[in-house]
């Protein structure tokens, strides 16, 4: 427990930050699409990259994912499960929209 | 700190070692997971434009509701960390009382979710109307199951907390499970901002 005590671990502060800027990554496209501020391409690209910041967010305050304290073996699977994920969905929806495509002609 | 001192005769001390490696295969096993849903989302957007005549995401999605379900998921997330912070402290009232919390969020968000299936199913939009709603089912629901079984395990978590204490193994469990609740949460990120919010547009 001692060693446990010691440990540098997450504080309060880290996750109310993760909280606060989690609730305001989520109300921005929210808002958006609700009150359709923007016209749809700029909503989406809006969206997609709110996502992608609160992704990291939850990563670096909620599961403590450090560059520095997280250990390689960790980093190396998760970047790992990020290039099967490119490859497969970016793969997958390229082949599909395509293929649609060539079959609407 | 009685509670650890009175168990850990019983419970055999994890070396930091031990609990790296444990931590390292159910990270293992969260990424799979990850591959799993990336899948699923990938059968969903190819299928969402195959709505058959039927309902469309603008039909069906309330953004009130997902905003609702966002909003019980994340807050569900901080007291989980809450229950982190308290276990690290060896307050063990602390720990139970944030994982009772975090579980009524949890049933909360799976009531909201299993109301808005049943709605959509009793106005004939269910799974098999559309290639859309074979996706959407799909994806949404194994969240769905996820958050089931993740609140169910906090359910267990709190009975092995008031039996056993806040012993190692405990503590060991307690992480990994955080670990699963908050991988949870950045699932649900990748649904409302893929299927709910571009389907309402």
């Amino acid at each position: 427990m001692q060693d446990a005590a010691s440990h540098q671990g997450p504080d309060l502060r880290a996750y109310l930050t993760g909280f606060v800027l989690a609730v305001i990554l989520t109300a921005i496209p929210f808002g958006l699409v609700y009150f359709k501020a923007l016209p749809i391409g700029p909503t989406v690209a809006v969206i997609v990259v709110a996502a992608v910041i609160q992704v990291l967010v939850h990563l670096r305050f909620f599961l403590h994912i450090g560059l520095k304290t997280t250990p390689g073996e960790n980093l190396l699977v998760l970047l790992f499960a990020v290039l099967l994920l490119v490859i497969m969905v970016g793969g997958s929806v390229w082949i599909m929209f395509d293929l649609h495509y060539r079959m609407m002609l | 700190m009685s509670d650890t001192t009175a168990h850990s005769a019983a419970a055999p001390e994890l070396t930091p070692e031990q609990r790296d490696e444990k931590a390292f295969g159910f990270w293992i096993y969260l990424m799979t997971d990850a591959i799993i849903f990336a899948l699923l989302f990938a059968t969903y957007v190819v299928l969402s434009v195959g709505t058959a005549g039927g309902p469309t995401g603008k039909d069906l999605f309330s953004l009130p509701h997902t905003f609702g379900e966002t909003m019980l998921l994340l807050i569900s997330s901080t007291t989980f960390g809450m229950a982190s912070l308290a276990a690290r402290a060896g307050k063990r009232q602390g720990v139970v009382l944030w994982l009772l919390v975090t579980a009524v969020l949890g049933v909360g968000f799976v009531a909201m979710e299993l109301q808005e299936f049943a709605g959509m199913i009793a106005q004939g939009a269910g799974p098999d109307r559309s290639g859309f709603l074979s996706g959407f089912f799909t994806l949404v629901g194994t969240h769905g199951a996820h958050v089931s079984v993740g609140t169910l395990c906090i359910l267990v978590m709190v009975g092995q907390l008031l039996t056993k204490g806040l012993t190692a193994p405990v503590l060991s469990r307690l992480m990994r499970l955080a670990l699963f609740w908050h991988f949870l949460d950045i699932v649900w990120i990748g649904i409302f901002s893929i299927v709910y919010l571009p389907g309402v547009l």
